[in-house]
């Protein structure tokens, strides 16, 4: 099939961008969206264009690499699916596709459709995670868990923190990915210790890497590839209260 | 030159304690005056990143991908294999490391598979306290399965992703110290050389993915974790950016690069549709536990599989395997799905399939147990081939998915290179010629938790901080090559793609380096690799500038990697004149189609040493000894 | 003070705020109903209102606070989403915001304006004042308040004015209230589905209660 692509073309922050069209000829139905990109890349590079530069890497719909807003919808119009996932035979010959970088305050694009997620990574730095030294740990089955629980934990740290949350977001909000890192510590006894401090210096460092707050818009799940739940932004909201009512201001320090 | 494993002396069970003691420590209060460059973040970077900055080292920490939490590891989908003997099914250390010895075919260090054993039950200690949610019974104990034929339930797994989780523990480790300031990362960032001063590993120089930027970093010791080089067949289930780069510029250092030829080959992958497929994806192996894998008698047969009677089908796998039938070890189904498929009996698009059937499991047990069992992986299926595997029977195709080759490194994981340790997939030392299913994630995080803390520490105190300085004329002389080869790919402006090369070089190591070699065929591929080399480097296209973001230039120089290591392996893959493990010589087999192994001339390593491009390596040797456990011939008849 | 530098702490804020805010729109709604039952219902409502002395002072700065509170940190959250999403799509697909949480913002505005009407109108008594309930008095010495509703509703435009505004309330509402019980934590994924559903059904209910006061009214089913 033949296809119209607008692409989002833009050399570096400084750059303003703008949509450039491309033309995506004999595409085959069975090739993934990113194979439908490789494919019009390869075209631009015969006539000694620049490729369009977008972020890939494992293709299997978990490394949480690739971040493409796909026709308005992070991911693409398929539910549950990574970009990388989604297979050409869901447009038809001739649509026009376009294709945009996720967009938010706290994703400065560097390149094309490449955006800087570091933010992400500094969210779980500042507290996602059960603080221990390695060795020194008890046996694996001395602490029992709730199957429950685990499964609950489960769900949640299926997250592949990939973005889509934010970008789907009108507010630019990384509310579902941080409440999955919540949701998943706070579920489990190894994590539990920490949960008060943990949700208030990780909201805290959402605020100051300039993502916006929750408007109960519910466009994150919709759009979450692993199917993440909005129940648990209410689970963080928990955690925040009852981490405030216990110690206002997360300043049981380091 | 024969090389010396370092494995301890003393009873085996002693071994690792032994070492330890032996082991030099670093005082605490200097620690951080000691600066520990860590390449790559998967499971065996991240956690020695994590581990080295906690106890005060000072790490940089650096991946080419945009957050360390991406490494492939997170692909791992079955589980990690411990020792625990939790089920009280029959499982020791000794079993462990008994299954692994075997299973790599006895071309596996014993002293290394035996601490690996052991290690095994620290790590689901480590990964519990970290919050990794491995699946539980009702009573909230863990749950163990029994993964990939073994005869005991030794597996830990968290649902379909327990590579992610892991992952992810490390990272949060890693997350934890770049917050405390032991650890500084840096993301997208691809190292490019390795700087040797005074035959010590003293730096790297990277290229700053970004800006383009090419510098070096200088370290008292460097550790290379930067996992295999399956993307040297092009199409494999390995990442699209998981490239032999580190390690083999290492291995141009000086660095010795042991057993390339032993890859392995995993039978139930979803098969290619065309010349634009980027990569494969693999399915768990569990579906061959009610899938019955055949091909149609005739060949190339176009009719539906529906439209095929029963007699006209070759249940291949149990015809040739009957006690094993379809459950047939992974190098064994995969070599005799290609083998129907080369007489041209394949099916789907390119007649490159086979069908895995689950009619007779869904007559048996009924639809609802088997979506039960499999259903994510039908779903998984439905989802890249549009085809539901309840009413047609699926394809599925072998593609290579481990590399138990790697640098060489003796016991302590320092690698010839005084000051270079190589972790995880990257080194070869503890699957032998073949690796079981669920180990891989247990070495990376061996490795990185438990055993180079105290390696790395020996040669520190024995070395003394600081001693690098960037404008020593190796970082600049390094810097410099860099630069000129990546001006060179950016000056040709021939007329094919880096992805031309790419996919043709794999089309030269599938059809001639593969899963059965023969000496014909590595002829032909050292001579059609040279060739292939060569018009690379006259005729590819790589556009744009070295100045900022050039994702066709980081390809390139992966590929042009992969262009000569392609070569080292199927050189080592001519000159291992035997089968064994994931290693299949067809001149070497027994008469019922059997790996068959010559341990009087070749139970040895082979680790190879650079002369240059075009130029033979040399070869040295370190001899295997297998004091423990008797070298026996398996069969699977 | 920490409660405000949080963003959740701000969601928080604003949740407890609209929790105040839509307990007085609930209350205020069962009294004006009372109207239904003629000038004896509303008139005594608001003769025992006024006897409350001090205590209804208490309550009118509680929601005075309650409603700076909610409209600072509605307007500055709102500024601050904008800022963290500058740049638009050139495609953009909502899959599950609605126009009611869309446009919070607006309705939120629109009542703030509504209100300061209303205010002048029906408690300060300076617009129209002609049917001031404090200067005159039903039959029985109390506030007519009930022939100054009827007479001013008897203006379609008054009218008008009024159901619009309730219809901002009722879209606000529509969002407002699911949103509040997720922000406070109350939701599990069972619930989540109920309360978007109950949150606009209440919403639909204010709306129809408040809106049948005028209807009715205009209608000439009430003040006959």
């Amino acid at each position: 099939m033949d296809l119209t692509l607008f692409v989002w073309r833009q050399r570096g922050q400084l750059d303003k961008g703008r949509l450039e069209q491309y033309a995506a000829r004999n595409i085959s139905p069975d090739m993934s969206f990113l194979e439908m990109l490789d494919t019009v890349n390869e075209g631009l590079i015969a006539e000694g264009r620049e490729a369009i530069a977008f972020d890939h890497d494992c293709r299997e719909g978990i490394c949480g690499m690739c971040s493409q807003v796909i026709n308005g919808i992070p991911h693409g119009p398929q539910e549950k699916t990574t970009v990388c996932q989604l297979h050409m035979r869901h447009f038809k010959d001739g649509d026009t596709i376009y294709i945009e970088p996720w967009r938010a305050k706290a994703f400065p694009v560097i390149r094309d459709l490449i955006v800087d997620r570091s933010s992400l990574d500094r969210i779980i730095q500042s507290g996602g995670y059960a603080s221990v030294h390695t060795g020194g740990v008890p046996d694996a089955n001395a602490v029992l868990v709730p199957k429950q629980d685990v499964d609950i934990a489960m769900d949640a740290a299926e997250c592949i923190g990939c973005g889509a949350c934010v970008a789907a977001c009108p507010n630019g909000a990384a509310m579902l990915f941080t409440a999955a890192k919540v949701t998943h510590l706070a579920m489990l006894p190894q994590g539990r210790v920490e949960a008060a401090r943990r949700v208030c210096v990780m909201t805290e460092t959402m605020l100051r890497e300039g993502f916006g707050s929750c408007s109960n818009h519910y466009e994150c799940q919709a759009v979450c590839p692993k199917g993440i739940k909005v129940s648990f932004i209410a689970k963080l909201n928990r955690e925040y209260l009852k981490s405030f009512m216990g110690n206002p201001g997360c300043s049981t320090g380091e | 030159m024969i090389l010396d494993g370092k494995s301890p002396s003393g009873p085996l069970a002693e071994k690792w304690d032994r070492r330890r003691q032996e082991l030099k420590l670093v005082n605490p209060a200097n620690k951080r005056r000691y600066k520990i460059l860590v390449v790559g973040t998967g499971l065996a970077g991240a956690s020695a990143a994590a581990t080295l900055g906690e106890l005060g080292y000072t790490v940089e920490a650096f991946c080419f991908q945009d957050s360390p939490r991406r490494g492939h590891s997170i692909a791992a989908q079955g589980g990690i294999n411990a020792a625990k003997n939790y089920p009280n099914d029959g499982d020791s250390i000794y079993r462990l490391f008994y299954d692994t010895v075997k299973g790599g075919d006895f071309r596996a260090r014993e002293a290394n598979v035996y601490r690996l054993a052991m290690l095994s039950n620290n790590i689901i200690d480590q990964c519990v306290a970290q919050g990794v949610p491995f699946a539980r019974d009702y009573a909230g104990y863990l749950d163990n399965r029994s993964f990939g034929g073994a005869q005991v339930s030794r597996t830990f797994y968290a649902r379909g992703q327990t590579g992610q989780q892991l992952l992810l523990g490390a990272y949060g480790a890693l997350s934890r110290q770049i917050h405390a300031g032991t650890v500084r990362l840096y993301p997208r960032t691809e190292m490019l050389d390795l700087v040797v001063i005074n035959g010590h590993a003293k730096g790297i120089t990277i290229r700053d993915l970004t800006t383009g930027a090419i510098r070096s970093h200088t370290g008292d010791a460097v550790c290379l974790c930067t996992g295999g080089y399956g993307n040297v067949f092009y199409l494999s289930t390995n990442a699209m950016g998981s490239n032999v780069t580190a390690t083999y510029r290492a291995y141009k250092k000086g660095a010795f690069f042991a057993n390339p030829c032993f890859t392995q080959i995993h039978p139930t992958c979803i098969p290619v549709t065309g010349d634009h497929q980027s990569k494969l994806t693999l399915m768990s192996e569990s579906l061959r536990n009610d899938g019955r894998v055949w091909v149609p008698k005739k060949k190339a047969d176009e009719r539906k599989p529906h439209e095929i009677s029963e007699d006209e089908r070759d249940y291949f796998l149990e015809r040739k395997y009957p006690s094993f039938g379809n459950l047939a070890p992974r190098d064994i189904a995969s070599r005799a799905a290609k083998e129907v498929c080369d007489e041209g009996r394949g099916v789907g698009p390119g007649g490159r399939g086979v069908y895995l059937d689950f009619a007779d499991a869904i007559q048996r047990l009924g639809k609802d147990k088997i979506s039960e069992r499999y259903g994510n992986l039908f779903e998984m299926y439905e989802k890249i081939t549009a085809e539901n595997a309840y009413d047609r029977p699926m394809r599925i195709y072998p593609a290579p998915h481990y590399t138990m080759g790697g640098l060489w490194v003796d016991y302590n994981l320092q690698s010839n290179i005084p000051g270079l340790y190589v972790l995880g997939e990257a080194n070869f030392s503890d699957h032998g010629a073949n690796r079981l299913g669920a180990s891989a994630l247990m070495q990376g995080l061996a490795d990185g938790y438990f055993i180079i803390s105290y390696t790395i520490a020996d040669y520190l105190a024995r070395t003394g901080p600081g001693s690098a300085s960037a404008d020593h004329a190796e970082f600049l002389r390094s810097i410099g090559e860099v630069d000129a080869a990546s001006k060179k790919l950016l000056s040709i402006n021939g007329r094919r793609t880096v992805n031309d090369f790419h996919r043709e070089l794999g089309r030269i190591m599938w059809e001639h380096v593969g899963m059965a070699r023969r000496r014909e065929s590595l002829e032909l591929a050292l001579k059609r690799i040279p060739e292939l080399r060569a018009e690379f480097w006259s005729n590819v296209r790589v556009p744009g500038s070295g100045a900022d973001l050039n994702q066709e230039l980081e390809k390139a120089g992966r590929v042009a990697d992969f262009l000569e290591f392609g070569e080292l392996m199927a050189l080592d893959a001519l000159l291992r004149e035997e089968s064994c493990g994931g290693h299949f010589r067809v001149e070497h087999q027994m008469p019922d189609g059997e790996a068959k192994r010559d341990d009087d001339n070749f139970c040895y390593v082979a680790a190879w040493e650079f002369r240059g491009v075009g130029k033979k390596p040399e070869l040295h040797k370190e001899p295997l000894t297998f004091e423990h456990i008797p070298l026996a011939t398996r069969s699977y008849k | 003070m920490t409660l405000i530098k949080n963003m959740v702490g701000r969601k928080i804020v604003m949740s407890i705020t609209g929790l105040a805010l839509v307990s007085f729109v609930c209350i205020h709604l069962l009294g004006n109903i009372s109207l239904f039952s003629g000038p004896d219902g509303i008139n005594a409502y608001a003769k025992m209102l006024h006897s409350l002395g001090p205590f209804l002072w208490v309550v009118r700065l509680i929601m005075a606070a309650a409603l700076g509170l909610h409209m600072v940190f509605g307007i500055l959250l709102t500024l601050e989403n904008r800022t963290s999403r500058a740049q638009k799509y050139a495609v953009n697909k909502h899959l599950s915001a609605t126009v009611a949480g869309k446009n919070m913002i607006w309705t939120g505005l629109l009542i703030a304006l509504y209100l300061g009407y209303h205010l002048l109108h029906f408690t300060g008594q300076m617009i129209m004042p002609e049917f001031s309930s404090s200067r005159n008095l039903d039959a029985l010495g109390r506030p007519d308040v009930f022939s100054m509703v009827v007479h001013s509703f008897q203006h379609t435009v008054v009218s008008v004015v009024y159901v619009t505004a309730m219809a901002a309330v009722g879209l606000h509402l529509s969002h407002g209230l699911q949103s509040m019980v997720q922000t406070l934590g109350l939701n599990n994924e069972r619930t989540l589905p109920v309360m978007v559903k109950v949150g606009a059904a209440a919403a639909l209910v204010l709306f129809l209660g408040y809106a049948a006061i005028p209807a009715g009214i205009v209608s000439r089913l009430v003040g006959r």
